[in-house]
């Protein structure tokens, strides 16, 4: 395991390397720099400016000691936050962005497994054509409409839950940002355990098990791991979005999480954090498929772990 | 697509309301903004965040206000005003002689039809004038700016769907082109082409979308070109499996037997028959295009004033919601139904080519 572990990690260094190339180079060739203001800076401070953060090297030089910082695992400093550093950046916003994926994750896997597997137990009948008709709806509907829906009708009507803000994490806080978060993906995931799940309950072996009279707990139980394989495949991808924040949703609830940062770094060609943010995702997208790899063929020995 | 495709889909209820309802927005966006008797861009300043009623504007309480406000900019003084119920007759006052082509703002505000001088004073000083009540209904209300709603949700279709339609075109092409072409080639360049699909696939591209829209100032085509540049790799995929298990097929063999060449078979015989997937995949492929546009716009990162489409409209209805919900409701309405209606149409294509089912 920890050979293949590696041998995916090797694998993964030239789609990095890409990434980094790729961005480095776009962002520069983009019109405007970090220095920018409503009014122009004197010449000399300009230059001065751009010497201290060696934007005066020539472009290829410039990458060179960005790819040296970064094998020492140094983001560089970040160009908008003064005196502050892409690592302390993600050090705040990080640990906001990871509490809310993570709670949406679980609630979308548990709300979409039961929902699902309900549907595919109950073909045909009023449940599984409730549970289509609402997962069609949440697959549907945005997250920016989502959001202020809930702030509305929650925050404001019932005056149940706070409208935003972080508030250290006060669990009152997150229940919102989570819910947004988690719908579409409940109806997503849902959607796919029950067609896998339709799909297993027709085979052979759960007949059998039908047959033989086992209880129908324990043929749903059997049935589901099998069905389980597809969710999985999707858990890689859907984990590093749902963990690198939400630009929709940290900007309608107000969270400090590091999703605003793409967007915001873009704006202000903060050359440094646009790409901290995206070798953050890269690497999340790397880590979490590796991940859910290695649950797929821990669930089923067929999976065999090929290169 | 064939006749037995067609009657498959023709047994799926659901499906068939699905495309009846997308037909209906589709025309609805194409010819409705004609009809709804408000060009897209008419400004009402008097009829700011009205709310949706069948019932005609302006209503008799707002006939006072709004003449008080155009007296004011006429640079008269409204003495009376005499509400009927199709006509208005006002006394106007004013210092000086009055000049009649200051009247162009009665008709121009929108409220009112051309006026008539019934009675003049001998100085010039003090008019009667009427004016006819013009009817004006906004059935899913007005903006923030005072423009009826249902025409800009409508005109915003337009541009949606012809995003959603377009960079899903663009997206089926390039899928097919590079799916075919990998299937059938086969050997080290199919290897080759997946492996370089499989590094595009773990690029952060909405990233790399939004960096484009960011340094290169957004604009329709440029929203497309991102979009479609995106979308196209699952399509990839799924030719060239395909194309894959095509390949083996005897027709196959005896067109290449035959003497066709590569190029030919893969037109010729391959790409017809995997149309009925692609189909099916490309219906799917228009939601997630026209989600991916209104994200965008959101965030302001899409389609620009004067253009404004569907997630333009939602980005201004969730910033006015608490005072006018409906500026959330009507667009987010519009596209909700959209996106549902094409998921259940696409899985309703999908179902019809399945033999299995």
């Amino acid at each position: 395991m920890i050979p293949l572990i590696l041998r995916r990690i090797a694998q993964s260094l030239p789609t990095l390397f890409l990434v980094v190339t790729g961005s480095f180079f776009l962002i520069r060739l983009a019109p405007g720099g970090p220095f920018d203001l409503e009014r122009p800076l004197p010449p000399a401070a300009m230059e001065n400016l751009r010497r201290v953060y060696g934007l005066d090297q020539p472009l290829i030089v410039q990458f060179g000691r960005y790819l040296l910082s970064l094998l020492r695992g140094d983001l560089g400093p970040s160009f908008t936050f003064r005196d502050l550093t892409v690592t302390d950046l993600f050090a705040r916003g990080l640990p906001v962005s990871v509490t809310l994926g993570s709670l949406a994750l679980l609630l979308a896997l548990a709300l979409g497994l039961a929902l699902g597997s309900l549907a595919a137990l109950n073909r045909g009948a009023a449940a599984d054509r409730l549970v289509g008709l609402a997962a069609s709806l949440g697959l549907a509907v945005p997250n920016f409409v989502t959001a202020p829906l809930l702030q509305i009708v929650f925050g404001l009507g019932l005056a149940w839950l706070p409208v935003g803000g972080w508030a250290d994490g006060n669990p009152k806080n997150l229940v919102l940002p989570v819910l947004t978060l988690a719908l579409p993906h409940a109806a997503g995931i849902a959607r796919l355990t029950r067609a896998s799940l339709a799909e297993v309950l027709i085979q052979p072996h759960i007949r059998t098990q039908r047959a033989m009279g086992l209880p129908r707990t324990r043929i749903a139980r059997h049935a589901l791991r099998g069905a389980l394989l597809p969710v999985v495949a999707t858990l890689g991808p859907l984990a590093a979005a749902l963990m690198t924040g939400s630009v929709v949703v940290e900007t309608i609830f107000g969270l400090p999480g590091i999703g605003r940062y793409f967007v915001e770094g873009a704006l202000n060609r903060d050359y440094t954090l646009v790409m901290g943010t995206v070798i953050l995702v890269a690497v999340m997208v790397i880590v979490f498929n590796l991940i859910a790899d290695l649950i797929a063929a821990a669930l089923d020995p067929r999976v065999r772990l090929s290169a | 697509m064939s006749a037995a495709l067609a009657r498959r889909l023709a047994r799926d209820r659901s499906a068939l309301v699905a495309l009846a309802s997308l037909v209906l927005i589709a025309l609805a966006c194409l010819v409705g903004p004609l009809l709804t008797g408000h060009p897209p861009e008419r400004i009402y300043p008097d009829f700011v965040r009205v709310a949706p009623s069948l019932a005609a504007h302006p209503r008799p309480d707002e006939v006072r206000p709004a003449l008080t406000r155009l007296a004011f900019r006429m640079r008269l003084t409204l003495e009376d005003v005499a509400l009927e119920r199709d006509r208005v007759r006002l006394t106007l006052t004013a210092q000086k002689p009055i000049d009649e082509r200051s009247f162009r703002l009665l008709s121009r505000s929108g409220l009112f039809g051309e006026p008539a001088v019934l009675e003049r004073s001998a100085d010039g000083r003090r008019l009667l004038v009427e004016a006819p009540l013009r009817k004006l209904t906004f059935v899913l209300g007005t903006d923030a700016l005072g423009r009826d709603l249902l025409t800009r949700c409508l005109a915003a279709g337009q541009v949606s769907l012809l995003i959603g339609l377009t960079a899903a075109l663009a997206a089926l092409l390039i899928g097919v082109v590079y799916g075919a072409v990998s299937g059938m080639a086969g050997g080290t360049v199919d290897a080759l082409m997946m492996r370089f699909l499989d590094i595009l696939y773990a690029l952060p591209f909405v990233f790399l979308v939004i960096m484009l829209l960011v340094f290169f100032r957004a604009g329709l085509w440029l929203v497309l070109v991102a979009v479609a540049a995106v979308e196209w790799l699952d399509m990839a995929r799924i030719v060239r499996t395909q194309t894959l298990s095509l390949k083996g097929h005897d027709f196959v063999r005896a067109a290449s037997a035959l003497g066709a060449g590569t190029g030919t078979i893969l037109a010729r015989h391959i790409v017809p028959n995997t149309l009925g997937p692609i189909v099916a995949a490309a219906t799917l492929l228009v939601p997630r295009v026209i989600l991916l546009e209104s994200f965008l716009s959101f965030l302001g990162l899409g389609v620009q004033e004067p253009d404004t489409s569907w997630g333009v409209l939602i980005a201004e209805g969730a910033r006015a919601l608490e005072s006018a919900p409906w500026m959330l409701a009507a667009p987010a309405g519009f596209l909700v139904i959209t996106l549902m209606a094409l998921n259940r149409l696409g899985d309703g294509l999908g179902e019809a080519l399945d033999p299995r089912l």
